[in-house]
């Protein structure tokens, strides 16, 4: 029976564990030894932390990070200031036989994949686009604006693109939020700002956590959408580390960078999770 | 005497459904007024629309004389106590409290002045910094009642708080909840469908049926007297027979009931012979095996088929000869009747003031 049980466990963590190690660990295994090694002149391959003062000598390297980490950030906070008072509406607001379609409205962009999604913006915001057509047709504009390679666009492309995985986990803990709590607020004498600070967000922030933890690490790892809404301007940081292997097909600066990517979102979210005052399994939950 | 609140033929719909339905009551200063109901017969609409979470559709209600309509429940001098309570989680037991003082922007010190000493009156001198799910349902009762208390409102609603107790406890809350009233002289609203726990505590009642007030009344008056069919069969039980008048003199007659006994009743109004009569009677209202000497008693014969023992409050459950109504009869336990068995045929008899007798309509 104890035997049975045993060889159950295995044979379900086998595929697991495979997976984690040969796909995850060993990579970046490899990864981390190449970013610490680089050629000399004469072409011999030596240790040396060369990938990494590259990375601090360079300031294109350096401010594209920093750029990188408080644009992540400010997508992050904007699509909560977003995502908040709309899983509010849908939880709390709306007839609940509405909820479910709503729902599945907010999910529908993402049936289709983040390339269309993104050409879907470029081909309103552009300069022969559909909203510069109508502004001229309207009369709002006299000749075409071009809306489109802005750090703003890049930034609406980006809470766009990270909007349903905050409102799904804010959703889920506002579902669980007694109305009468609010009720009880309100009839204390308090007003909405009140409401909203002390009893809703309070309660909400193991799912505004969690959203935010995915929101910021897609954002921070998204190639696409900055390469295409913001075009040759907006410098991400993820630009750097596809042209280090592709382009200049330095693979161990690559994986300097790569490394430098994974350490720096690490540090991010264990400082939100500390400021917050969360700890990670409650907000994993 | 002052009026705490009034409300004055207030209406409320939901599309079609009529939820309340032209309710009037006035409540002067300081009184425990009790709204009794079954579910669903619109009490929590009404005392929602007093705290301002939902609008009348129709009607005036006055707050010390001061006209509700329109003002948002956080403007009100109103506060309500949810059925489970609604305190917030995320807060202690003093922060709970200061909750609605620092709304009001009051000063630092003067809140915990005030926490403590409304933590002193409900006995939970000490508990402010505890969590909220660390106290006991009595315990977060009275949290909920200071949190309410501490800001001084005109009228404090009560939403059925009780009902998420145990037995004992509720019946222990019940007389503190009576005791607390008394000591801090707010005028308390409390709805309920525990006929029992309006009775307890309040001063006056209002019994309350698909939406309207069927009897607003002192609780004894409202046993006593009801003034109508359902007050009669709500308010603690009653014995129901359908009958007819065979003859009647100016305040009494005599009811011949479906099964073919005939009883003679006081009459609450003037009545006819021949008019068709619901019949009411305590199940206390009856003696078993009354002494033959008593006059004036209706007697009948019955068979018990059950037992039911309660206590103080136990009953037999029996039937007339030759009829299946089950009738309630009060067995008193001073063991005069011990010798009462299953199927026994036993005599019984009642007096003619206890009965309530109504037209049928």
């Amino acid at each position: 029976m104890k035997k049975q049980k045993r060889w159950g466990l295995y044979f379900f963590l086998t595929p697991v564990l495979l997976w984690l190690f040969l796909l995850i660990v060993l990579p970046h295994i490899d990864l981390l030894i190449m970013s610490f090694r680089s050629e000399t002149i004469d072409g011999k391959a030596i240790w040396s932390p060369a990938n990494y003062l590259n990375f601090f000598e360079e300031p294109i390297y350096w401010l594209t990070f920093v750029r990188t980490a408080v644009y992540s950030i400010l997508v992050t906070f904007l699509t909560f200031v977003i995502a908040l008072p709309l899983a509010f509406y849908i939880t709390k607001v709306v007839a609940p036989r509405f909820q479910g379609f709503l729902l599945v409205l907010l999910l529908l962009p993402f049936w289709v994949s983040e390339l269309v999604r993104v050409y879907g913006w470029m081909i309103l915001l552009r300069e022969s686009g559909v909203i510069n057509h109508f502004m001229i047709k309207l009369g709002f504009l006299n000749q075409p604006v071009e809306m489109l390679y802005r750090d703003s666009t890049m930034i609406l492309g980006l809470v766009y693109t990270s909007m349903l995985f905050m409102v799904v986990p804010i959703v889920s803990v506002l579902e669980s939020l007694d109305n009468s709590l609010i009720e009880a607020a309100y009839d204390l004498g308090a007003n909405m700002w009140t409401i909203l600070f002390k009893i809703v967000i309070p309660h909400a922030t193991p799912g505004i956590v969690s959203g935010s933890i995915v929101v910021f690490m897609l954002t921070l790892g998204n190639y696409l959408t900055p390469n295409l809404m913001g075009g040759k301007n907006s410098l991400w940081f993820t630009e750097q580390i596809y042209n280090q292997f592709i382009a200049s097909f330095n693979w161990n600066q690559g994986s300097a960078f790569g490394f430098l990517l994974l350490v720096l979102s690490s540090l991010v979210v264990w400082l939100g999770l500390k400021l917050t005052k969360q700890n990670l399994r409650k907000v994993v939950q | 005497m002052q009026i705490d609140l009034s409300v004055q033929n207030v209406t409320k719909r939901f599309d079609e459904f009529v939820a309340v339905d032209h309710v009037s009551f006035e409540v002067p200063d300081g009184q425990f007024f009790s709204i009794l109901g079954p579910s669903g017969c619109g009490k929590t609409t009404l005392l929602r629309m007093i705290a301002g979470l939902t609008e009348p559709t129709e009607g005036e209600i006055e707050i010390r004389g001061q006209s509700m309509l329109g003002i948002a429940p956080n403007k009100r001098p109103v506060n309500l106590i949810f059925q489970h309570l609604a305190l917030f989680p995320m807060m202690n037991v003093g922060e709970n409290i200061a909750f609605g003082l620092k709304r009001r922007a009051e000063s630092k010190s003067a809140i915990r002045e005030k926490v403590d000493v409304i933590l002193e009156r409900v006995d939970l001198a000490g508990f402010g910094a505890k969590k909220i799910d660390q106290l006991s349902g009595g315990q977060k009762q009275r949290v909920a009642i200071a949190r309410c208390l501490v800001l001084e409102p005109a009228v404090l609603l009560l939403d059925e708080p009780l009902g998420a107790l145990d037995l004992k406890l509720r019946e222990q809350m019940k007389v503190e909840l009576k005791l607390l009233q008394a000591k801090v002289g707010t005028t308390f609203v409390y709805i309920t469908h525990d006929q029992s726990e309006a009775l307890v505590m309040s001063d006056h009642v209002a019994v309350m049926n698909k939406g309207v007030f069927e009897q607003i009344d002192s609780p004894k008056n409202l046993y006593n007297s009801p003034q109508t069919p359902f007050v009669a069969q709500f308010v603690g039980d009653n014995n129901a027979w359908s009958g007819r008048i065979r003859q009647c003199d100016q305040d009494a007659a005599d009811v011949e009931t479906s099964e073919g006994n005939v009883f003679r009743t006081k009459l609450r109004e003037p009545l006819q012979s021949g008019d068709e009569v619901d019949l009411f009677l305590r199940p206390e209202a009856m003696l078993i095996q009354p002494d033959p000497s008593l006059a004036e008693l209706n007697r009948f014969e019955v068979i018990v088929k059950d037992i039911l023992f309660d206590g103080a409050n136990s009953r037999l459950l029996a039937h007339p000869l030759d009829a299946d109504t089950e009738l309630l009869i009060a067995l008193p336990q001073t063991r005069q009747f011990d010798y009462i068995r299953k199927h026994d045929k036993i005599e019984i008899g009642w007096d003619q003031k206890s009965g309530i007798c109504f037209a049928r309509s």
